[in-house]
């Protein structure tokens, strides 16, 4: 490592500056307007550097990485359920649902089939974390476009759905819960009346919102025709979840990838819209909320009687191999791929999110867009900025 | 002014009177609003209580915002043009206090009694749009310049529905001047009916509502504040005024909406009379002195039932896109509004 | 009948939750007036029961921020019965968890095989001073009146319920 003199730091320095200052007098050819890393509209640390030709956009350049944690990187350092431990921390508001791919990831290469009534708790606390993202989303597109009331009442509604985790796991965004073999507690008593309750509270809040909101003709108008997304296209750029769903692409993970948790045993369908525009997303997302409620009362009708964890040795060392396993996460799909050496601790873990794929296409889908159908558009992709940097 | 307090005054007793008064006028009722709208009703609606703390259910929250804005650092963006970006708050407030001079509060309690009252509230309620272009430009910033640009276009585009709008009144009043349209709505009969008088609002529905609507418009407010966008531009124009100079802006917006609902409760409300029935029951004179008095009275609660149905649309709806604005308001608002004039003046000579 | 436009259904729904929460109150929380109890499972703050500790140094070691600060030294005990030889016990000396450190995973509670940590629901802890966060073996046994009894589970299960030792 040479040693860099003060004067060649300071050039350094200036020419990042330079290159991170954006001017203030208008340029001849259209405006440079920096969508910056503080702003309400990005959900986080996020910024883009849009070129605008009056109110059109011309270009776009997304720059992540503002809320990079390295994820990766501490996982080669932790301990298997010190990494379950961070890895809640990703998709901060679809709690339960980071942990699931990686736990069943850990499972597969350690050769343990946890216990049915685990399998069963897992996926009831993953559709509430669906449910929980997704409501939030309803609220928050409402805001980007204007509509500052139907937030609340999503907040007010999300709010049983955390206790009930709460009450569950312990934590409501962070619920740590998975643990390789199985799940920590069982449920405590009375759990399942309550979180009956809460479910029938979403679903008149899937009603408000489609009163409100959906059915609201200045909406319409907003989000109608506003960046189409042609299946073909989504598809190239790694779309995944209620976006590439929106595209009229009958994908679901949940449906159509082996994995042990029951989605089987319950009767659920995927729902899918023609349009592809801004619209559709939130139409398909409301409609999964209805559908994962659905999906949670048949499960706590019918959740089998049995231990919670397997067999699994106190200390966890899981045996060389590799594996990958993604789910369908409220975001989209998020895979894991685990490497392991035979150690204590996971040799690499390479973390897939939905997030980044779905930022990928707005360089593509934002040409030609009005400043403020470039709010609509990231609102309805819908990126939580842990999800997208790690 | 003599007449009303019974007592002689010189010519500049009553200036300084009517100077605290035009405040009053001005800033009281928009600290009322405040409270009551934006902490309170925004609040009901959205399942939570509001400001509780500073004083009895959060009434001197107000009073605790003008304090923290006032102790606010002043801020100059680094290249902002000092003197525009000084003046700016100012010339947005010189035309709400024009507006509120013409304002009828009782038979003989008001500020100025001109012939062409209307004429000169709408032609003055333009001067803020310079106001906003002035704060949009001078803020060196682009979001300020987006926000200000925004609004200039939409506050040209929707003067016309408004002004056509209240052409209906007038054909009907058959007056500009602002008491003479009250004392029309008082004396005027529904069909030979007099116990109601003739509020406008019963005639003129549609103009009533292209009246809310560009009001609703004028005020960046509503379904129509993309000027403002929150979630978009941060505050638009206002984006670098801190302080009192934002404090100017905030309640700058209050009171206009304030005295253009005073002007909507005057032009088709019946202003600040009751129902001729009323007047009937108690033996009263409708242009006694007592409704010099009770006249405000009466005048703020038809503006609190205007300014109710402005927010309520303001935090229901969400926003037009800018072009969508303007699709609406020229497409179809002015065609409606010259419809309605036509209809009123073919009425006129009918009945 | 006629399709109401979405815009005045709108409009209704918002009047509608006015009314409400004008009649009904609202959904909010008043905090410092009122406080709502979270879950009896709630991850609030640890609390250490001391004779069951051992200073085995599992939680320390798997804790994933390192905050828990373990002093221990050995010491001979009496025999258990006459004529036996003493024994080795370890006594805590020092038991700190620093909460300013603290990510609340719980796994120093799991991992624990002696059930010497316990959580407790409560969350009004917080100090104007940082160092203050610093909970020390006293402090920590004193969180232990707050545990609540754990639940017992929904029916199916086969866990057995635990009891939190007592004083």
């Amino acid at each position: 490592m040479t040693a860099t003199s003060d004067a060649q730091k300071m050039q350094y320095i200036a020419a990042q500056a330079a290159d991170a200052r954006v001017n203030v007098e208008l340029e001849a050819e259209g405006m440079t307007l920096n969508i910056g890393p503080q702003h309400p509209a990005t959900h986080g640390t996020l910024r883009i550097i849009v070129r605008l030709d009056g109110e059109q956009v011309t270009a776009v350049d997304p720059i992540l990485g503002y809320m990079h944690r390295g994820y990766e990187k501490l996982a080669e350092v932790r301990t298997y359920p010190q990494v379950t431990t961070l890895i809640n921390r990703i998709d901060w508001v679809g709690s339960f649902a980071n942990e699931v791919p990686f736990i069943l990831a850990s499972e597969q290469l350690m050769g343990i089939e946890a216990p049915e009534r685990a399998q069963w708790i897992r996926t009831i606390l993953f559709e509430m974390g669906r449910i929980a993202n997704i409501v939030l989303f309803l609220g928050d597109m409402g805001v980007q476009l204007g509509a500052v009331t139907p937030m609340f009442y999503a907040l007010r509604d999300r709010e049983l759905i955390l206790n009930q985790i709460e009450s569950a796991t312990g934590g409501r965004f962070h619920p740590n819960f998975n643990r390789i073999g199985g799940v920590k507690d069982d449920l405590p008593a009375g759990w399942i009346t309550d979180t009956k309750t809460a479910l029938n509270k979403i679903m008149d809040f899937c009603q408000q919102a489609e009163d409100l909101i959906v059915g609201n003709e200045i909406f319409e108008e907003r989000t109608r025709g506003i960046g189409v997304i042609p299946a073909d296209v989504g598809l190239a750029y790694g779309l995944s979840g209620a976006n590439i769903r929106a595209s009229g692409v009958d994908w679901d993970i949940r449906r159509d990838s082996e994995s042990p948790l029951p989605y089987d045993k319950v009767d659920w369908k995927v729902w899918t819209h023609p349009d592809g525009d801004s619209f559709a997303r939130y139409w398909v997302r409301l409609q999964e909320v209805r559908e994962s409620c659905k999906i949670v009362e048949q499960l706590l009708d019918g959740i089998p009687a049995g231990p919670i964890m397997a067999k699994v040795p106190r200390i966890i060392k899981v045996p060389a191999g590799e594996a990958y396993v993604a789910t369908e996460n409220p975001l989209g799909q998020m895979g894991f791929y685990v490497v392991s050496k035979g150690g204590l601790e996971p040799f690499r873990v390479k973390i897939k999110t939905a997030s980044f794929s779905n930022m990928s296409i707005t360089p593509w889908l934002l040409k030609g867009a009005y400043v403020p159908d470039v709010i609509t558009i990231l609102a309805s992709l819908y990126f939580i900025l842990g999800d997208l940097d790690r | 002014m003599t007449d009303i307090l019974l007592i002689e005054l010189a010519y500049w007793q009553e200036s300084i009177l009517k100077l605290i008064f035009g405040f009053a006028v001005v800033l009281l009722p928009a600290g009322i609003t405040v409270y009551l709208y934006l902490f309170k009703m925004v609040s009901f609606m959205q399942s939570r209580l509001g400001p509780m703390e500073a004083g009895p259910y959060g009434s001197l929250q107000l009073l605790a915002e003008v304090g923290k804005s006032a102790q606010k650092e002043d801020i100059f963006p680094e290249k902002a043009d000092r003197f525009v970006y000084a003046a700016a708050p100012y010339v947005v407030l010189v035309s709400t206090f024009l507006l509120v001079l013409v304002v009828p509060f009782g038979p003989d309690a008001m500020f100025v009694n001109f012939d062409t009252g209307i004429f000169f509230a709408l032609a003055v309620s333009s001067l803020s749009v310079i106001g906003i272009l002035m704060a949009g430009w001078a803020s060196a910033s682009k979001y300020s310049l987006l926000g200000g640009l925004r609004a200039a276009g939409q506050l040209i585009a929707y003067e016309l529905p408004l002004v056509l709008a209240v052409v209906g009144v007038v054909i009907q009043a058959g007056t500009l001047n602002m008491s003479r349209i009250v004392e029309a709505q008082i004396e005027g009969e529904i069909f030979g009916w007099g116990a109601l008088g003739n509020p406008y609002i019963l005639t003129q529905f549609v103009g009533f509502f292209i009246f809310m609507v560009a009001v609703q418009a004028e005020l960046t407010q509503g379904p129509f504040d993309m000027p403002v966008a929150e979630s978009e531009l941060v505050a638009g124009y206002m984006t670098e005024y801190s302080g009192f100079r934002f404090l100017m802006f905030f309640i700058g917006e209050f009171a206009t909406a304030n005295i253009f609902a005073f002007l909507g409760a005057t032009l088709f409300l019946g202003g600040w009379a009751v129902p001729p029935f009323v007047t009937d029951m108690f033996n009263l004179d409708p242009y006694s002195n007592l409704f010099n008095f009770i006249g405000p009275i009466i005048m703020i609660v038809k503006m609190l039932l205007i300014t109710f149905v402005v927010y309520w649309v303001r935090f229901t709806y969400p926003r037009f896109r800018e072009d969508q604005l303007q699709r609406f308001a020229w497409k179809f608002l002015i065609p409606l509004a010259l419809i309605n004039i036509a209809i009123t003046g073919v009425a006129k000579v009918v009945f | 009948m006629p399709k109401i436009p979405g815009l005045v259904k709108g409009l209704g729904i918002t009047l509608k939750e006015m009314t409400k929460t004008v009649v009904k109150g609202a959904e909010t929380v008043q905090y410092p007036h009122e406080k709502e109890n979270p879950a009896p499972r709630a991850r609030g703050v640890i609390a250490l029961h001391e004779d069951n500790c051992t200073s085995c140094m599992l939680c320390a070691r798997e804790c994933p921020d390192w905050c828990i600060y373990i002093e221990g030294h050995k010491e001979l005990a009496p025999p258990r019965r006459e004529g036996g030889k003493p024994r080795n016990v370890n006594k805590l000396d020092r038991f700190d968890i620093d909460y300013s450190l603290c990510m609340y995973c719980g796994i120093c509670v799991d991992v624990c095989p002696f059930e010497a940590l316990f959580w407790s629901p409560e969350y009004e802890y917080s100090e104007p001073k940082i160092a203050d966060l610093l909970h020390d073996k006293s402090r920590l046994g004193q969180w232990m009146e707050t545990v609540p009894e754990f639940e017992p589970y929904e029916s199916g299960s086969q866990a057995k319920v635990k009891k939190v030792p007592r004083p």
